[in-house]
């Protein structure tokens, strides 16, 4: 919250906000000082903010033509797309929607990554951060199941039938979990149900990520911790504002592309058959923005361990504010991590990769050294590294490099420069 | 230190918590055990198959329980095949005869038991089913020899009600 004491100008915001101060939670927002450093990979928080409300807006749309039952469900999907009036442009951006909301979250974790805002103090906001992601998974996979077609019935019997790794009582889950001995009608009304109930979970958790965020305010460029306000922070508003808008603008171009030009190259084409529980599709694979940990289950042979490699995959960035032993946050100052950082982008992406690639010969090498070396990543690298690197000297303030006082060197040169 | 002593109030606390997570057990219970297979769900355990149509060679699907059932009509050469496996090398050891009560006829849950997907008849490495999904590969018996599966395809409950009628479940 802001130092001073808010106070509403006008008699009847006085009233209002004595009673109920939403006056001065609006006034927080506005006012909230930001890191004036900070660059448009900051932006993505608000996008992600928007791509949950668009898939709120057009899921509500949706629900109100989509009729939950194996015998209805994929033609009323059909009605909607041709029956309904701007049906097809709703469940193209709700289809399409999932996929931005997923490109987004992705570039949102990575640049955590890269200028370590998961650190003290911000490991609450990760960890929540964290929970978000796989409540947007599970969404992601439940609306998958809901045309019914073969991908959405054979996905829903694949996923479900990972919980009977689970030794001794996992039959029983599964069977629970299906409300009979297959995926039917019973899994089907339960999962519209869920894919329902959870974003507005999400909603919910992200009012916490925010309000975490708020607490020690927002990480930046050179991760230092800095004063607030201060010279190195602006207001929220009008500055963060704009530079978030346009942003969501440029993303809104790429959303609408998709949407527009190519609105199924995300999709399998299999999913347009209706559900058949007697013949499984030659070829399956979840949606793109799961490959990386499909790869992983995958890679290993054992039923058992292969979920349970696929969870910690996920697991496991929960433990990285205590995995990362390095002081330095941003990875600007960090010579090695940046390296290997770069290296674990590229792991990740080949691991997609293979993990829409069948699962044999080669690919399943690939896959199995790019799993060990996400793993390693997380539980070798990351702890040595901060004992191990040298790090760059980071300056004390964002303004300082340019105004002086420095420890680094090569600033305090240009500050003499500045001066002659 | 003055020792502790058990007062009236302590057991009044202890007994209204151990009665308060009775009532919320009690509560909770049936909101789970909704989700389980219901009355009209298990009213389709079982179904009878007219197998008199089907060749040596030839396998049909039935569904049963919303699974496909495979019931396949092995050839001489097949059922000596499936007999003629080292035991002592399969991943789920089990004798053809175990699987099979008449050596000719297959009866089994046409689901991988790896992550649930349905087999391809006639596939894989071993002349018996190949599971697209993940490949495992399954001998004329149903027994996994080859990919990710735990366990050998699953034998369900089935009788020859007559010479042409198996009852499943």
């Amino acid at each position: 919250m802001s130092e001073h004491e808010y106070v509403p100008k006008s008699k009847a915001g006085k009233w209002f906000n004595d009673r109920l101060p939403l006056l001065t939670l609006a006034n927080h927002l506005t006012d909230y000082p930001t890191p004036k450093n900070l660059n448009y990979w900051w932006t993505f928080g608000g996008i992600l903010t928007f791509c949950l409300i668009t898939q709120i807006v057009t899921g509500l749309v949706l629900a109100m033509h989509y009729i939950a039952h194996a015998d209805m469900a994929f033609g009323s999907v059909e009605h909607i797309m041709r029956d309904v009036n701007y049906g097809w442009l709703i469940r193209y951006i709700h289809a399409n929607g999932a996929s931005m909301f997923f490109l987004a979250v992705y570039i949102h974790i990575f640049r955590s990554l890269f200028y370590g805002s998961y650190k003290s103090p911000r490991e609450i906001i990760w960890i929540i951060g964290i929970i978000i992601y796989l409540l947007m998974m599970a969404a992601a996979f439940l609306g998958y199941v809901l045309p019914w077609g073969q991908m959405s019935f054979w996905g829903a019997t694949v996923i479900t039938n990972l919980f009977s790794a689970i030794p001794l009582i996992g039959e029983g889950i599964v069977t629970w979990l299906w409300g009979g001995y297959s995926v039917d009608n019973p899994t089907l009304t339960r999962f519209f149900t869920l894919h329902y109930l959870i974003p507005f979970l999400i909603l919910g958790l992200v009012v916490l990520h925010i309000w975490a965020l708020h607490i020690p305010g927002n990480n930046n460029p050179i991760g230092i911790d800095i004063k607030k306000p201060s010279k190195d922070t602006v207001p929220f508003h009008p500055y963060i504002v704009i530079k978030d808008g346009f942003a969501l603008l440029m993303f809104m171009i790429v959303f609408a592309f998709f949407v527009f030009y190519t609105p199924n190259i995300l999709g399998h084409a299999d999913n347009y058959i209706e559900a058949n529980p007697l013949v499984t599709p030659a070829h399956i694979v979840p949606e793109w923005y799961l490959l990386p940990f499909y790869a992983i289950l995958r890679s290993v042979p054992d039923k058992l361990l292969g979920v349970i490699a696929m969870l910690s995959a996920i697991l496991i960035l929960a433990a990285l504010p205590w995995l990362d032993t390095s002081k330095i946050r941003s990875a600007v100052f960090r010579p090695l991590y940046k390296q290997f950082y770069w290296i674990l982008v590229a792991d990740v992406l080949i691991l997609g990769y293979v993990g829409a690639m069948p699962a044999e010969g080669l690919y399943l090498l690939i896959a199995r050294i790019a799993t060990a070396y996400y793993f390693l990543h997380f539980l070798v690298v990351l702890p040595i590294l901060g004992f191990k690197e040298r790090t760059t000297p980071v300056p004390l303030s964002i303004t300082e490099p340019i105004l002086g006082g420095s420890p680094n060197l090569a600033t305090v040169k240009n500050k003499d420069s500045f001066k002659g | 230190m003055t020792e502790k002593k058990t007062n009236r109030r302590d057991f009044l606390f202890t007994a209204t918590y151990a009665v308060g997570a009775v009532g919320a057990g009690a509560v909770i219970w049936p909101m789970i055990d909704q989700m389980n297979p219901d009355a009209s769900v298990k009213a389709l355990a079982s179904t009878e198959v007219d197998v008199s149509s089907v060749d040596p060679g030839k396998t049909i699907t039935v569904l049963w329980r919303g699974k496909p059932v495979f019931i396949r009509r092995r050839t001489q050469e097949e059922i000596a095949e499936a007999k003629s496996v080292d035991i002592e090398e399969l991943k789920h050891p089990e004798k053809d005869e175990d699987r099979a009560k008449n050596p000719e006829w297959l009866v089994m849950l046409g689901v991988c038991t790896h992550l649930g997907c349905v087999p391809l008849d006639q596939k894989g490495d071993y002349n018996g089913w190949f599971c697209p999904c993940h490949g495992s590969h399954y001998d004329i018996s149903g027994r996994i020899r080859k990919g990710p599966a735990p366990t050998n395809m699953e034998i369900p409950e089935y009788k020859f009600v007559d010479a042409n009628t198996i009852k499943i479940g």
